[in-house]
């Protein structure tokens, strides 16, 4: 018996060192955590780093020599230009958003009434705008609109319109950088609109069209309702997008006219980078994170809400 | 209330004939159910009589009226979806008045009806809860709730029980007779299983690759099958089909299985058949026709010694199984009679229920 017991004790002391850490590495969440190590990784330098470096930026002189605090956010609440950039900011989120989902939700139910065997080819033709690099088709763009060379402008000339400054007008600058922003975005919402649409079943319709709904009615009783959280997914998405948006802005009008049609990420440019203001430019590019946090926070909510009603 | 009828109604999707040309009169009241295997047909018409499948030739007549241009909010029916179709981001209660707010019937009479199909179904606890949270029995009594409180003249029912469980099946069957009952309204109702067919309706059609079979009340259909499509698809287990010779033996007629196996024709449906004496036919005998021997068997008995492959013991019957003229034979006999695998036993076929069947044309004889 006793001789037993020793065996046991000097057996377990080894065993329960070694067997413990592999118990451990065993572990689901264990496993789980070394496996996104590596994006984890990817995140803290590409993300997590640039995000407090530019915090500690934002804090510090247009030298960078001095620490002076909240100063840089001080200076900027008081230039006007500032705050036509926070105004222009939303306008544009706004109604680049609104647009594009009222454009791919139109745009999802006439290709979803396309017999399925003709429907591929009219989803991919669709799909173009938004699979060009946006710094490209704005080129594209661009050229259409550009005072000397106007595509869109002889034509208005040939039909006896008169020119229209597209770029060169607040009013029009701005109405350039959303319709260009819509059209790069809405094939987006008309591929998760289609989605959402296939995916509401035939019967509720028929169901529908037995209890008496006309077409309207099963578009506001059906359709909308059975939509309703991918369309608050896709546009609270899209406004974040949208809101840091910068390719755009940045190639058809460098923020012009008179700054009128900046957003923050290319206001930030503009005085970071070209103006070598980088404290500045940072402090600019910062005000963007509260907002966007709040809407990440929407949408992480609303999709463990969606996630609960399955 | 209102009869329906169907004139040489034909459904054909891209050149392939769905419905091949029906007629069919449903009375005022009646329970008529459409059975056959899947792909018969028998959904396909069942939409078109709702508006749902656009008739290719052919009417549809509901109350006399024909309704083939009629869309379907007009033609005063209600119908009740195999998968249900409630609608999820409403409640129960708004599921079901959801026609009766479209057709902007006044509040105090949408909840007076509402609340009286509720109690019919025994879903009045359950008004305010979402399809989701229901199980599928309640979801089933939430979409006839939906159906009743329309008043319909006609309910059509697709499939309505096959989504459910064995038990929960049985006890909506009886729920759904019991409604019927209850609410007499003309009910056309579609499914694949002839128990279903069976036990719900007032007459019973089945179909099979676009046409009508045969229509008929349910014991017409088991006792007198008028096809072989028929006599093997109506019962439980299946028909048996044993390949036999017609002879002339004894003054009579027989149906000759082998050498030791002769089923006598009985004499009413001799003249009938006398002219294929000689040919190769098909004996139907019901595995409940083949039994064991009793006492009273008297002289339509036949006595068939087998060797059973598979005994399966039921409780309160013992299916067994018996290789004959090269085909499999199901046989159905008293738990007392303890048959055993591989060893021999005689059975007592039933020749008064034995039916005939040509197999050049599948018709019973």
């Amino acid at each position: 018996m006793a001789t037993t017991i020793a065996i046991d004790a000097s057996g377990d002391g080894t065993l329960t060192q070694r067997s413990a850490f592999w118990l451990f590495m065993r572990r689901k969440s264990t496993i789980g955590v070394l496996m996104v190590l590596p994006l984890l990784a990817i995140i803290a330098g590409l993300v997590a780093y640039p995000a407090g470096y530019s915090m500690f930026l934002s804090t510090l002189n247009k030298a960078e020599t001095k620490f002076v605090g909240f100063a840089n956010y001080l200076f900027l609440f008081k230039r006007e230009t500032f705050w036509m950039v926070v105004q222009q900011s939303i306008i544009f989120a706004l109604v680049a958003v609104v647009g594009k989902a009222f454009i791919g939700f139109v745009a999802a139910h006439a290709v979803n009434t396309i017999p399925t065997k003709g429907q591929r080819k009219w989803r991919g033709m669709m799909l173009i705008p938004w699979v060009i690099p946006p710094a490209l088709s704005t080129l594209g763009w661009w050229w259409l609109f550009e005072p000397t060379y106007s595509a869109i402008n002889w034509v208005l000339a040939e039909i006896g319109v008169d020119a229209i400054p597209w770029l060169s007008d607040t009013f029009w600058a701005r109405f350039s950088v959303i319709l260009v922003n819509i059209w790069i975005g809405a094939p987006f919402f008309l591929i998760m609109y289609l989605a959402a649409l296939k995916s509401i079943p035939e019967e509720l319709y028929e169901a529908a069209a037995i209890d008496g709904a006309n077409a309207w009615q099963r578009l506001y009783h059906i359709t909308l309702p059975m939509m309703r959280n991918i369309i608050a997914i896709t546009v609270l998405f899209s406004i974040i997008v949208t809101f840091a948006n910068f390719d755009i802005v940045r190639v058809l009008t460098q923020g012009g006219p008179r700054d009128s049609t900046h957003l923050f990420a290319t206001y930030a440019f503009r005085v970071g980078i070209e103006s070598n203001d980088i404290p500045l430019g940072a402090s600019v590019s910062l005000f963007m994170f509260p907002v966007l946090a709040v809407l990440a926070f929407l949408i992480l909510r609303n999709v463990r809400k969606r996630a609960m009603e399955l | 209330m209102a009869d329906v009828t169907l004139n040489k109604l034909v459904k054909t999707f891209d050149r392939t004939e769905a419905v091949c040309g029906i007629d069919l009169e449903i009375a005022n009241n009646e329970f008529v159910v459409l059975v056959g295997p899947s792909g018969c047909g028998k959904s396909t018409t069942l939409r078109m009589i709702a508006g749902l499948e656009e008739i290719t030739e052919g009417d549809v007549l509901i109350g006399g009226r024909r309704v083939n241009d009629v869309p379907p909010k007009d033609r005063n029916i209600a119908m009740v979806f195999q998968n249900y179709a409630l609608y999820p981001h409403m409640t129960v209660a708004e599921n079901m008045s959801f026609g009766l707010r479209l057709r902007k019937y006044p509040k105090a009479e949408i909840k007076q009806r509402v609340v009286e199909a509720a109690d019919i179904l025994g879903i009045d606890d359950l008004l305010d809860r979402k399809p989701r949270q229901l199980s599928g029995g309640q979801r089933q009594r939430v979409a006839m709730g939906r159906s009743i409180v329309r008043n319909p003249e006609v309910f059509l029912f697709d499939e309505p029980l096959s989504n459910l469980d064995a038990k929960l099946r049985g006890q909506m069957r009886i729920e759904i007779k019991r409604i019927h009952q209850k609410v007499r309204t003309t009910t056309v109702y579609v499914t694949h299983d002839q128990v279903e067919a069976m036990t719900l309706a007032d007459r019973v059609v089945v179909m099979n690759k676009g046409r009508i079979e045969q229509v008929g009340s349910p014991s017409d259909l088991y006792h007198k099958p008028s096809t072989r499509f028929v006599a093997g698809f109506i019962g439980s287990p299946a028909m048996n089909f044993i390949p036999c010779k017609l002879v002339e033996a004894n003054g009579g007629l027989a149906a000759k299985v082998n050498d030791t196996i002769s089923v006598p024709i009985p004499a009413d449906r001799s003249d009938r058949v006398r002219a294929q004496v000689g040919k190769e036919l098909m004996l139907g005998l019901r595995p409940e026709h083949i039994r064991e021997q009793r006492a009273d068997d008297g002289a339509t008995g036949v006595a068939c010694a087998v060797t059973p492959d598979v005994v399966e013991p039921l409780g309160m019957e013992t299916m067994v199984y018996f290789g004959l003229n090269g085909v499999e034979i199901c046989a159905r006999v008293a738990p007392e009679a303890s048959p055993n695998p591989g060893t021999p036993l005689t059975l007592s076929i039933d020749a008064n229920r034995a039916h005939l069947i040509d197999p050049s044309s599948d018709m019973v004889l």
